[in-house]
């Protein structure tokens, strides 16, 4: 199986702070991956080195074998990288379905265009979006009504509107209901299958880790010790050493976001 | 929906004017337009100049038996505001003509806007030269003795002494800038050798007054021309004393014996310095200026400022234009106004010149002294522009054919 | 050496008062996030009570106590317009305060013409510190020497207070995060009564300390407000340390720039501010502003629509009416309506950035007044037909935006603001100084249209044609895919980031189109005034937009010309009466306080209220 993404020693520090220290990992095409590790562990700061909101202190990353590395997150994104946020960041003043319609214009490259009426733009093709995670019939709802995890899942059709070839989710199911978690992964599962795409995701649940993710990392104060299948990872004395010694445990931890 | 509330607020608006304007022609009426507010310190003198002359005028009868009247209305220092308030005067108070205005832009832009839809405006204060000059069309006239005039009667006099080198220092606009301009070609002409060794200009009534005396002071001229008024001119004063920039030298200012400028002074008024403004406290009994200055402190309770005369020379000058006209036509008050005179106003006859609708006051010019702790003009003059003005082919040259 | 030093000196004089009026400003802006535009009101209203007080307090006890009384005075006067102008409006829209405090501004002006007078008040001078000394051989007024040994005490004062009091602990807390206060069980409605107060009082100290080196009059709030808006910016928003720093650079320079290069008084600030901003944007000592830290306040922007068959009708209809309208008005209602016309384009222009992009922008007038330049320059050197004139408004003002946004869109917030008003006033000092070209204040006149629409119905329906038509194409590019960009990037930049748009690149794009648009209007107004002053580009000209744009609703699409609209007929109407600034204030702040979402955001919040609906669903 060939890899869509590989990362090799990335790192990143902050006046001498190292947040990720020489990070090497791959993602195979339609693989579902997690990345899993402790609060301030450096998720969230590998996500953003690999979507260009950060660049990094040193190391690359290929996107199917092109040199990504330092690109910025407009260009990434072009580049066919999906991306949704630990906090979401959509359109708070338009409906759900012109933040939809509003990724397909960009995807269509149609920004700068002044003529056509925005609203009627590829609207029943996002629609379809909406229908694949099922928020089709809250379309016209203003996003500032929306439940938290209804905005999640509509943040997860924003980011296949471009057809990705890679999807990074950080934190997807953080502030939903148990039963609304497995449900989004199963969303995200199927998405894998039938399209093609591949996903790497943090989460702090394990339950959903466990059951849906191919392969898991474990990052640790900004290095990864652990990468391979769900049982390798488990078996792992090292993680278990972090989670179980540390108390932190494959708990629950963070439910604030 | 936009257009829906413009459209209701323009309809209301249509509505809440409406009863303003009573068209009913029971008096004549003048357009005055000013700047009330923000320079009221200068307008208001002016006003109560106006308010008394209408007082006389009307009790005497008015004008072709109609009671004559101004409608005051306050441009906020903007010359479009002072547009738009012209042409209500015009075509919704009924205002036969146009008059005011302190600052000169704003009577340079009614002075065009007369020009173009054929008003008559008689800029009141305005100083700029280039109102009756440069810019000068036959729908002006103008009143107060311009830059160019008070300039030169200080050169006259800066040319009479020893000085060579002069530092001058001007508000930076128009005003001052022009001042400067006129003090030096005048001065040249009389007396080839000066120098100019400094030129500041600090922002207008924005005066970082201890730099300036300092940068004067280190060009040491012999003598010092100044244009700054208001608040400018009392830091300027108060640094210069303070460091000695005065001492042993001549100055030469503009307007700074005007009561307006002169009297929030107090007791550091600039004693020695040469100046044009308006000694109404010198005045003899018996004279024409002495009976305005009595008449004027009866009606107002105040002390005259030089704002007070041109108000009431203005609406003087008016008055005598429409009787002269017969009539209130614009093409009647223009012909009328070419050439007017009018004799035993405060200053002797007033007339209005042909060749550039300028009128022929004149300034005071004096030296400043201390008086009970008060800056008084003393040794003064009244002069008329004769012999100030440029010559008839000059002016000819810079006014645009009318 | 010795002239150099005594420059020195009169700097670091001029700098302590600033200083003191700075902090006031910085501290406020740092814990409410108000931008106080009657800063400099108060600074005024400490001369005029100073001097009164002077007058009945003598001797040293009285000077000095008076300066001491006159802080507490305007820091109580202070908290009464904190409490009754700016307490209801916290949760209203980023800088919806600023409106309210140009309200203040207005009210205050009145009031202190109709308390002290017209007339200039000269300054007492301080007891026992009248003449100089001399340093070095040179003069040096005795009371420049006590500003410059006073600072440091004051610096120290208000280090102390900041550093080590527990007001200062709650000070620093909230000027790093408001919300956290409110955690430490503070009642933030007293602290930012009190930090009101406190900065108040500092402009009073300031300008009851300056009496001596001047006086008391009625423009000194304008005059003060630019400087110490200057200095607050390069030291950067909120900091104190900066705000001394940039006082004394600002003073020192302001000395040298008058010895050396007398005629740059007018800009020499703002060229340092500009320097300052694109190489640090964020001032010397300020910090990165969080984004949305202050954006976005009260409830988010409803989603918009096009207007259904029914408001397409009666815009039809009305449009017919405006078009018949010559038939039945007078003259003088035609020339109101071009001039309501013009403004409301302008103040659209700045919607269209600021309402749609975020963007804040405090010298739009920069576009308003060189499209109107452009055209005037070309008839008045080159005689040039209006028709072809015209064209070069728009086109002039859209190259100037162009430039300025090149520098300027790198920054966020307030310092976007305050580098758009930099750039705005550089325009302004060209047509007021390069006299050889613009004739400075005395402006270009005699502009007036071609024959065929020199009559006032021509002009109308140019006028109608034109501005409405500009007018109707923003809303339909706002409505465009343009305008759901700029949109989004004001939203959420990070996101619209990670959906391929280049955020900054949109948002240049949208101020050149403002900046056309902007000069557009420019055109229309300078063929019907006949001229044009650089009055059209002063600050007061980008407010004005500004405060309709507040004033009509932000967060709706029509606010921009629903608020020029009303301004313009208040204006016209309240302009008649004496003491009108005192009403027009009061007006301001009236819908301020009544309908903090602008006039068309209340109406339509209570058009939805009466109709029983949530403002949930969007109307299909």
């Amino acid at each position: 199986m060939s890899e869509i993404l590989r990362v090799e020693n990335l790192k990143k520090s902050y006046d001498g702070f190292v947040a990720v220290n020489g990070v090497s990992f791959g993602v195979a095409k339609g693989e579902l991956k997690a990345l899993i590790g402790p609060n301030g562990a450096g998720k969230s700061t590998c996500f953003n080195m690999l979507t260009g909101q950060h660049r990094p202190t040193e190391g690359e990353v290929f996107l199917d074998g092109e040199n990504i590395t330092g690109r910025k997150t407009r260009d990434v994104w072009r580049k066919g990288v999906g991306r949704t946020f630990q906090i979401t960041g959509t359109y708070q003043s338009m409906t759900v379905i012109e933040n939809v319609q509003m990724a397909l214009m960009s995807h269509h490259r149609k920004l700068f265009s002044m003529m056509p009426r925005a609203w009627k733009l590829y609207r029943d093709e996002a629609f379809e979006f909406l229908d694949t995670v099922a928020m089709a019939d809250q379309a016209d709802r203003p996003c500032s009504v929306l439940a938290y995890g209804d905005l999640k899942r509509l943040e997860l059709a924003i980011a296949l509107t471009h057809r990705p070839r890679l999807l990074l989710m950080d934190e997807p199911t953080a502030g939903m209901a148990p039963s609304a978690r497995i449900e989004l992964m199963q969303l995200v599962a199927d998405i894998v299958k039938d399209q093609g795409v591949s996903v790497l995701f943090t989460e702090h649940d394990m339950d959903v880790v466990f059951a849906h993710a191919h392969h898991i990392m474990v990052l640790n104060r900004g290095e990864l010790i652990a990468d391979g299948s769900v049982t390798e990872v488990r078996n792992n004395p090292q993680v278990q050493e972090v989670y179980l010694g540390g108390g932190t445990l494959f708990k629950e931890e963070d439910a604030h976001a | 929906m936009t257009l829906t509330r413009r459209m209701i607020l323009a309809a209301a608006s249509a509505l809440a004017i409406a009863p303003v304007a009573a068209s009913a022609q029971d008096t004549i009426k003048v357009g005055e337009i000013n700047h009330y507010k923000r320079m009221a310190a200068f307008a208001e003198p002016y006003r109560k100049g106006i308010e008394l002359a209408l007082e006389e005028i009307n009790a005497d009868g008015g004008v072709l038996d109609t009671e004559l009247e101004f409608v005051f209305r306050d441009d906020q220092g903007d010359p479009a505001e002072a547009i738009r308030i012209a042409e209500e005067l015009m075509t919704r108070e009924g205002a036969v003509m146009l008059t005011g205005s302190i600052l000169s832009n704003v009577g340079l832009a009614l002075s065009s806007f007369a020009a173009e839809k054929d008003y008559l405006y008689l800029a009141a204060e305005p100083l700029a030269d280039s109102l009756v000059w440069g810019s000068g069309n036959p729908n002006t006239f103008r009143l107060r003795a311009s830059t160019w005039i008070q300039a030169a009667m200080l050169a006259e006099e800066a040319a009479k002494t020893d000085a060579v080198k002069y530092a001058t220092i001007a508000p930076n606009y128009a005003y001052g800038q022009d001042a400067v301009a006129a003090f030096k070609e005048n001065l040249t002409r009389l007396k080839p050798d000066v120098e100019f060794v400094a030129e500041q200009w600090p922002a207008l009534f924005n005066i970082d007054a201890g730099a300036e005396v300092q940068a004067i002071e280190r060009s040491k001229p012999d003598a010092i021309f100044n244009v700054t008024f208001g608040t400018d001119l009392a830091r300027l004063v108060r640094e210069g004393g303070d460091r000695g920039l005065f001492d042993g030298r001549d100055v030469y200012g503009l307007l700074t014996g005007e009561p307006e400028y002169l009297d929030p002074l107090g007791d550091e008024a600039p004693e020695g310095w040469f100046v044009t403004g308006y000694p109404w406290y010198g005045f003899e009994d018996g004279t024409p200026e002495k009976a305005f200055v009595d008449a004027y402190m009866d009606y107002s309770g105040e002390t005259p400022k030089i704002g007070s005369l041109v108000g009431y020379l203005t609406a003087y000058s008016i008055a005598a234009a429409i009787e002269e006209a017969g009539s209130t036509e614009t093409e009647a008050l223009i012909e009328a106004f070419e050439g007017l005179e009018i004799p035993d106003t405060p200053i002797g006859t007033l007339s209005y010149r042909e060749i550039d609708n300028q009128s022929t006051m004149g300034a005071y010019v004096g030296t400043l002294a201390l008086e009970d702790g008060a800056g008084v003009m003393v040794d003064w003059e009244y002069k008329t522009p004769d012999g100030y003005m440029p010559s008839d082919e000059e002016i000819m040259e810079m006014r645009p054919a009318d | 050496m010795a002239f150099f030093f005594a420059q020195l000196l009169t700097g670091l004089a001029n700098a302590s008062s600033l200083f003191l009026v700075a902090s006031g400003l910085s501290l406020i802006f740092g814990v409410t996030r108000i931008v106080n535009f009657a800063h400099g009101s108060f600074y005024m209203l400490g001369a005029f009570i100073g001097v009164t007080l002077m007058e009945v307090l003598p001797g040293h006890f009285g000077f000095w106590g008076s300066i001491l009384l006159t802080g507490l005075a305007v820091g109580l006067i202070g908290a009464i317009v904190e409490i009754v102008v700016l307490r209801p409006i916290y949760r209203a829209p980023e800088l919806f305060q600023l409106v309210a405090t140009f309200g203040v501004i207005l009210v205050i002006q009145d009031l202190t013409l109709m308390i002290w007078g017209a007339e200039d008040r000269l300054g007492p001078r301080a007891p026992g510190l009248r003449g100089i000394w001399r340093i070095f051989g040179e003069p040096v007024p005795k009371y420049d020497i006590v500003l410059i040994a006073m600072t440091p005490f004051i610096l120290f004062g208000l280090w102390y207070l900041i550093t080590r009091t527990r007001l200062g602990v709650l000070v620093r807390a909230a000027t790093q995060d408001r919300e956290m206060v409110g955690a430490l069980g503070v009642n933030q409605a007293w602290l930012f009564t009190g930090v009101f107060a406190l900065g108040s009082a500092l402009a009073g100290w300031g300008g009851a300390l300056q009496l001596p080196k001047g006086g008391a009059d009625l423009l000194m709030d304008f005059n003060i407000i630019g400087t110490i808006f200057v200095i607050v910016v390069i030291g950067g928003m909120g900091s104190l340390p900066g705000a001394f720093i940039a006082a004394v650079l600002i003073s020192v320079l302001n000395v040298l720039g008058v010895t050396y290069l007398p005629s740059s008084t007018l800009v020499l600030m703002f060229v340092v501010m500009a320097v300052v901003l694109i190489i640090r944007p964020y001032g010397l000592l300020g910090r990165e502003e969080v984004a949305g830290e202050h954006g976005q306040v009260g409830a988010p922007e409803t989603p918009i629509r096009p207007y259904g068959r029914l408001g397409q009708a009666v815009i039809a209809g009305l449009l017919v009416l405006m078009a018949l309208l010559p038939l039945v008005a007078d003259q003088f209602l035609l020339i109101l309506t071009i001039d309501m016309i013009v403004f409301a384009l302008f103040a659209a222009s700045l919607h269209f950035i600021l309402g749609t992009g975020g963007l804040v922008s405090f010298g739009h007038a920069a576009f308003f007044g060189g499209g109107a330049y452009a055209a005037a320059l070309l008839v008045y050197h080159f005689d040039t037909p209006m028709e072809i004139a015209f064209l070069f408004a728009p086109l002039a003002a859209g190259l100037l935006a162009l430039g300025i946004g090149w520098f300027c869109i790198r920054l966020t917030g307030v310092y976007f603001a305050m580098l758009t008003l930099a750039f705005s006033q550089l325009v302004w000092s060209l047509a007021y100084q390069w006299r050889a070209v613009t004739r400075g204040d005395d402006g270009l006149i005699s502009i007036w249209p071609t024959d065929w629409l020199s009559g006032t119905v021509p002009y109308y329906y140019f006028t109608l044609i034109l501005g409405v038509g500009g007018i109707l194409f923003l809303r339909h590019v706002i409505h465009a895919p343009f305008g759901y960009a700029l949109r989004a990037g004001r939203d959420s930049p990070r996101q619209a980031e990670a959906m391929g748009i280049d955020v900054k690149r949109i948002q240049f794009a949208a101020f050149a189109l403002a900046g056309v648009m902007a000069g557009l209007a420019g055109g229309m107004f300078v063929f019907s005034k006949g001229s044009v002053f650089p009055t059209e580009l002063e600050i007061a000209a980008s407010f004005d937009a500004l405060i309709v744009v507040f004033l009509g609703g932000v967060k709706t699409l029509a606010g921009g010309v629903v608020g020029a609209g009303f301004m313009t007929v208040v204006e016209d109407w309240l302009t008649r009466l004496e003491y009108w600034r005192l009403l027009l204030g009061l007006v301001i702040i009236a819908v301020v306080i009544i309908a903090p979402e602008g006039i068309v955001g209340s109406i339509r919040s209570a058009w939805a209220r009466y109709r029983g609906t949530g403002d949930e669903e969007v109307a299909k």
